[in-house]
């Protein structure tokens, strides 16, 4: 289920800053030196969000990267109408404002060499929910993986399965795990990247299936909302609940990477990979 | 732009057969699968199956009573008999934390699906859960690594999996022991990515509008069989499966039997291949 529901047109445009306050620590920054520090915040390490893109640059080897899948949008197949209007429009406006056509962006490329194929999620798209363009995305990218027999990287930042597609959004979960399966039953790596944050029912399917699972400081992955956790034991939370760092101590994480290190962590645990 | 869609035809016999349902609301569904005289797990462990013989214990942590299994008998087939049991009154309800389930629910059940394999037995596994648990605890052990590991191991346990919806299909908590070869319903069960309270929240600002939320959710059995979702509805006698307890049971053991019937005449390695193509045609998108 999705916690994250603001969706970009609801944001209120804002002249152009050229400085930037770090949502954590509120320290100001030059927008250069933010972007350059690859939106992270220099004084008390936050990692801010990035777009797939971005994303997609900071990984892979300067011009090896393939898009694929990128004719699959999503469409309004309950006719889903909320307080807020309709899913068809929340589609179109998403497209327009993100320039993406879905939650993730698909391809393979080289990472220092090494090949992979990956699938990028991108909190900005509907809050990087899955819905059924999404998983087919992200399945077509395992299957071209299980019969490439490359390693199969994925970036998670998702508030969890899309509400406005209904039960056919839960199945997505179903799907996306049938082609991890295929890959462990292969013995093809499969690397999943939770980024900050990734909950609900991406965190209860792919992202929690790695064969190695890997953070960035800070990052919120959980399954339940906070919210409803508090009250349904009617206590409060440890600050540190349902962060990297909490699930690296519980063991549901392998290693917490730093966003300027990532690449070359990548590179180097796929380059243990001897098949 | 085509839409693609792993969506089958409805035949005609089940429209008929869900007008009933059709002429209730999704609210009024929704009350109905949550009703408290509503027949749940320990009713048809009563009603349908013989000589269930418990199982207990994931082995790791504990023994969640919220999911319980074991070998069980249905006519002359023996299964592996997996479900949610949310117990008949206030105390079962809290002994059995009214069918949400922990991580060690769903350890326990995958146990007992690979045991199932290694005994050669179908596995049929019950579903009437409001979701898995949302707690301190079961977070900390792994809530989601528990769901998404059965999920992706169902994908490959190499016998029959039948799931049935006896009541509330709560989103993860539900997948984490329902992905089969195939999915029934009961005709006022339903089954939905999120409650409509949590939705209505969420996107109406307030639980009050579940009513609505229900209906946009598409979370009713007649939905949910023509978006392709499901593969078979039990019709549900008179107004509810509380009224008739016998008739309710013979359609759920006649449905199971039936379908357990075709699945095991199929050799395993195509039995996987149609279980993954089932789940990759699901879903709705448009492609340019």
């Amino acid at each position: 289920m999705s916690w994250f529901t603001k969706t970009i047109e609801e944001k209120k445009p804002q002249k152009k800053a050229l400085w930037v306050q770090c949502k954590k620590c509120s320290s100001h920054l030059w927008e250069k030196e933010w972007k350059d520090n690859l939106n992270v915040c220099p004084h008390c390490n936050y990692h801010d969000s990035i777009t797939s893109r971005q994303r997609i640059d900071l990984i892979f080897d300067k011009g090896s990267f393939t898009e694929l899948f990128d004719n699959i949008s999503p469409v309004d197949s309950l006719n889903f109408v909320d307080l807020k209007g309709s899913y068809k429009d929340k589609i179109e406006a998403n497209i327009r404002k993100s320039g993406i056509s879905e939650a993730v962006v698909t391809g393979h490329g080289r990472i220092n060499g090494i090949e992979a194929v990956t699938a990028v999620m991108d909190f900005r798209f509907l809050g990087g929910s899955l819905g059924s363009g999404t998983g087919e995305k992200i399945l077509q990218a395992a299957n071209f993986a299980y019969e490439q027999g490359i390693p199969y990287i994925v970036f998670s930042a998702s508030g969890g399965a899309r509400m406005q597609e209904g039960v056919l959004s839960l199945m997505q979960m179903a799907k996306t795990c049938a082609g991890v399966a295929r890959l462990n039953k292969k013995n093809i790596p499969y690397i999943s990247v939770l980024l900050n944050p990734t909950t609900g029912g991406v965190t209860a399917s792919y992202a929690m299936m790695g064969d190695l699972n890997i953070s960035e400081p800070g990052a919120v992955i959980g399954f339940a909302g906070r919210r409803v956790i508090e009250q349904t034991i009617g206590e409060k939370l440890p600050d540190d609940f349902q962060t990297a760092e909490y699930l690296l101590e519980h063991g549901f994480i392998d290693a917490i990477v730093q966003r300027k290190d990532m690449k070359d962590y990548l590179a180097n645990v796929l380059s243990y990979y001897n098949r | 732009m085509v839409v693609a869609t792993g969506v089958k035809a409805p035949a005609s016999k089940e429209k008929k057969q869900s007008r009933a349902v059709k002429s209730l609301s999704a609210w009024e569904i929704v009350k109905i699968s949550r009703h408290p005289s509503r027949p749940v797990l320990q009713d048809y462990i009563q009603l349908v199956f013989e000589n269930f013989v418990e199982l207990h214990g994931d082995r790791y942590f504990g023994d969640d009573n919220a999911i319980i299994g074991g070998f069980a008998t249905i006519g002359k087939q023996k299964v592996m008999l997996i479900g949610h049991n949310k117990g008949k009154n206030t105390l079962e309800h809290i002994e059995r934390n009214f069918g949400m389930a922990k991580p060690e629910g769903y350890r326990k059940a995958l146990r007992l699906m690979k045991l199932a394999q290694r005994f050669n037995l179908p596995v049929v596994t019950i579903i009437d859960t409001p979701g898995a648990f949302p707690g301190l605890e079961a977070e900390e052990r792994g809530q989601a690594e528990s769901i998404a590991k059965n999920i992706t191991e169902m994908a490959n346990i190499e016998v029959p999996i039948v799931s049935l919806v006896i009541g509330e299909g709560g989103s993860g908590g539900a997948l984490g022991i329902g992905v089969g070869d195939r999915i029934i319903m009961l005709s006022n069960a339903i089954y939905s990515v999120i409650s409509p309270e949590g939705c209505a929240s969420i996107l109406w600002r307030d639980a009050k509008f579940a009513p609505d939320a229900a209906e946009a959710l598409k979370i009713t059995s007649y939905a949910l069989k023509e978006n392709g979702v499901i593969d078979e509805i039990i019709s549900e006698p008179g107004e509810g499966a509380h009224t008739d307890y016998n008739a309710t049971g013979a359609a759920v053991k006649n449905t199971i039997l039936k379908n357990l019937n075709v699945l095991l005449q199929i050799p395993t390695e195509k039995l996987l291949d149609e279980r993954f193509e089932k789940y990759a045609a699901m879903g709705k998108f448009a492609v340019d």
